[in-house]
């Protein structure tokens, strides 16, 4: 009661007004960073190691201490991560959360393999999480989002399909299942490029064992294991096409699943598609607000969104005023004034002075 | 026009032009690839270093003795919330970190003017059009004439009362300076046109004047009223310097102004070198450089808008080393001698040409006698 009332007050409009233009927790993160009343951060309070097969790409579990202000998640949701990498770069990258579904304010674990994100400075996020990362660094966090979740009334059977790590929604769904005491049958089915390289190995294994009503499968590429496809979806689980199924992976598999459900609205989908890198021209830019697309020319984004017949807000055309700063959500763009290159994702860039290499999102 | 002439400079031909823009460019990118922790951690540290005088201001309005101790922490407050964190926060400077806090498409500072029509005038056109008389409405800002160029006329007889008044509401002269009510006198600009312009102004003011004249003044009680005029005189200082300061910027003696002719198809290198004529510099210790928000470095920061302002004492030198190569005046002083300058062409620009130019321009080549490098 007391804790609320002080949330309420932190919140308050009079707060706000003597705090007015900054926010209250501008202030507060002055005093201690895991203070908020609105924002959200979390200081990472475990590191566990889930492969680390040499060779492979690391991948890690982390587990978060969030602030007050943290709403929960529902299995399946993901959230948007900020972590300083270093350089005093704060670079931001969307993970799902791993662990089972819980309330306002719990701990929750975020499950990472490291990515080379193209030229990220000096670290990519995943990397940065999976090997530099230490228990007690600060993480800036959204609220989680997402409609790949599981309704709150599940059905007597469902189907989980995940490949690679994609698996981590997924396996949060299980978690929770197993929580909330299901009583329906699961039927699980993963596929990763070997043994070595599973994640969550020994749990997958654990769940295996004891059953409880979920029916495990887990596929091993390397090993010749079969791919998706409607034939093995049907000797695995009869008329699957009528069975409430949730699948998570790259395009490959999403696609696979998409095909074998075609006509059927039993399948939802996640999926993680990387942006494509083709040179300095060539490629496609999306101007995702006004949902236009064109063939990259290589010109500025600015030149080419009017030449699309957008209007982007513009000023100088030179670089200096910042009039035409645009959220790029994905795609590598050249700084024309100095040369860089950069292919992080929801970054600010002016596009006056940027050009696409390959495929290019901007908020336009 | 106090053209480049009149302030004992030289033109580039353009193949100067193009080598000295090249240089400026190789400062620009050395500085770029090596921003990082230590920029950051400056940033956050003058950001923590605010919001502990603006802490210590308002709360020490409880101990009565302590009122001008009171009023000096807040108005050391305000200075670095408008000029070192502010300014150059909106200028885009610290946009790389990636931290929205500091962004400059989301920053808003502690003053009457709404963060992003101030972005407008200031960052693109006065930035843009620097000293391009007719294009810069910085250029007395529509209420003072500080060109001989601009025509005279018996309103002028006042430029430095009004000068007095912009210097005491100055923020409110900021706020005001985007509605353009100079065009709207002479027809050029209509009411209509500034509609959009008033709901964001004073959506601002009533945030501002509700802050510090009614909820922190009610919240000390029975000291509400000299808690008032404790938050009136903070705004006041910083009213106060900050218009010394910008004044000094590109009014004092020796800065070229340039007309919309000269600047038609400019060059990098041309816009380069309007940046440094049209700009000065005042001398001083580090701790005026930060109070300045770094704007005593103004050259450095025409040239490089965008870059970190703490960077520019390191740029200063070389630049200066570049303009002593091209021989061309790097202008800069303590701020007393820039201040008399940016004060006597208030006062001689109030009267007609007639009358200054027997008098005015001998003492013009004087007083536009640039410091040597």
């Amino acid at each position: 009661m007391s804790l609320d009332l002080g949330g309420c007050l932190l919140r308050s409009r009079a707060l706000a007004a003597l705090a007015s233009p900054h926010r209250v927790d501008h202030y507060l993160e002055q005093v201690n960073p895991m203070w908020a009343a609105h924002d959200v951060r979390a200081r990472i309070v475990d590191i566990h190691p889930e492969v680390t097969a040499p060779g492979a790409p690391r991948v890690a579990t982390i587990t978060l201490q969030p602030t007050s202000t943290w709403r929960g998640h529902r299995a399946g949701q993901h959230v948007t991560v900020g972590i300083e990498t270093g350089g005093g770069r704060r670079t931001t990258r969307v993970f799902t959360v791993a662990s089972g579904e819980g309330k306002p304010g719990d701990r929750f674990a975020l499950t990472v393999r490291a990515h080379d994100d193209a030229d990220a400075t000096p670290w990519s996020i995943s990397k940065f999480l999976t090997e530099r990362a230490e228990v007690g660094t600060l993480v800036h966090l959204s609220q989680a989002e997402g409609d790949f979740v599981l309704p709150d009334r599940v059905p007597e059977h469902i189907v989980l399909v995940s490949g690679g790590s994609g698996i981590t929604p997924v396996m949060s769904m299980l978690r929770s299942l197993q929580r909330r005491t299901h009583r329906g049958r699961v039927t699980f089915l993963h596929w990763a490029p070997s043994a070595e390289r599973q994640i969550f190995a020994d749990e997958l294994a654990e769940v295996a064992r004891t059953g409880h009503g979920v029916d495990l499968h887990l596929f091993h590429t390397a090993d010749g294991a079969p791919y998706l496809s409607p034939a093995l979806l049907e000797r695995l689980v009869p008329g699957y096409r009528d069975v409430p199924t949730w699948a998570c992976g790259p395009a490959s598999l999403i696609e696979a699943a998409q095909a074998a459900y075609a006509g059927s609205d039993a399948l939802r989908v996640e999926l993680f598609k990387p942006p494509r890198t083709t040179g300095v021209a060539g490629g496609e830019i999306a101007f995702t607000r006004s949902g236009t697309t064109t063939p990259n020319t290589g010109a500025t984004l600015l030149d080419q969104a009017e030449a699309a017949g957008l209007a982007p807000e513009s000023g100088c055309r030179m670089g200096i005023c910042f009039s035409c700063t645009t959220r790029k959500t994905e795609g590598t763009v050249r700084n024309v004034l100095t040369g860089e290159t950069s292919a992080l994702p929801d970054e600010d860039i002016r596009i006056c002075v940027s050009t696409p290499e390959g495929d290019c999102s901007v908020e336009l | 026009m106090t053209s480049v002439e009149n302030t004992g400079n030289r033109r580039l031909t353009p193949e100067e032009l193009e080598r000295f823009g090249a240089e400026m460019d190789a400062i620009r990118q050395r500085i770029v690839a090596d921003l990082g922790e230590d920029d950051a951690a400056y940033i956050r540290g003058i950001v923590k270093k605010q919001r502990t005088f603006e802490a210590i201001g308002r709360a020490l309005f409880y101990l009565p003795p302590a009122w001008p101790l009171a009023v000096a922490s807040l108005s050391v407050s305000k200075i670095l919330d408008n000029m070192e964190i502010g300014h150059n926060v909106m200028h885009g400077q610290y946009d790389w970190m990636g931290d929205p806090d500091l962004n400059s498409r989301m920053f808003e500072w502690d003053n009457v003017c709404p963060s992003d029509q101030w972005k407008y005038s200031h960052n693109y056109i006065h930035h843009t059009f620097t000293n391009v008389l007719g294009k810069d409405r910085d250029i007395g800002y529509g209420i003072l004439r500080m060109d001989e160029d601009q025509k005279w006329h018996p309103y002028y007889l006042g430029n430095p009362v009004y000068a007095f008044l912009l210097m005491v509401f100055f923020e409110w002269g900021v706020a005001l300076h985007d509605l353009e009510v100079e065009n709207l006198v002479a027809v050029r600009r209509t009411l209509e046109e500034n509609k959009p312009l008033h709901r964001g102004i004073m959506r601002k003011v009533k945030r501002q004047a509700l802050k510090d004249y009614v909820l922190f003044p009610l919240l000390t009680g029975p000291l509400a009223p000299l808690t008032f005029a404790g938050n009136a005189t903070a705004n006041l200082v910083r009213n106060i310097w900050a218009f010394n300061i910008i004044f000094c910027g590109h009014f004092p003696a020796g800065v070229a102004s340039f007309s919309e002719e000269e600047c038609e198809g400019e060059t990098q290198g041309h816009w380069y070198y309007r940046q440094l004529l049209g700009s000065a510099n005042i001398t001083g210790g580090r701790l005026f450089h930060i109070m300045s928000g770094n704007l005593s470095h103004q050259i450095e920061h025409h040239l490089f808008p965008d870059l970190p302002a703490r960077r520019y004492p390191e740029i200063a030198a070389e630049v200066r080393e570049i303009c002593e190569r091209y021989d061309l005046a790097y202008n800069t002083g303590p701020l007393h001698k820039q201040l008399f300058g940016v004060f006597k062409k208030i006062c001689r620009y109030a009267l007609p040409d007639r009358v200054t130019s027997r008098a005015g321009q001998p003492a013009e080549a004087d007083a536009g006698q640039p410091v040597a490098a």
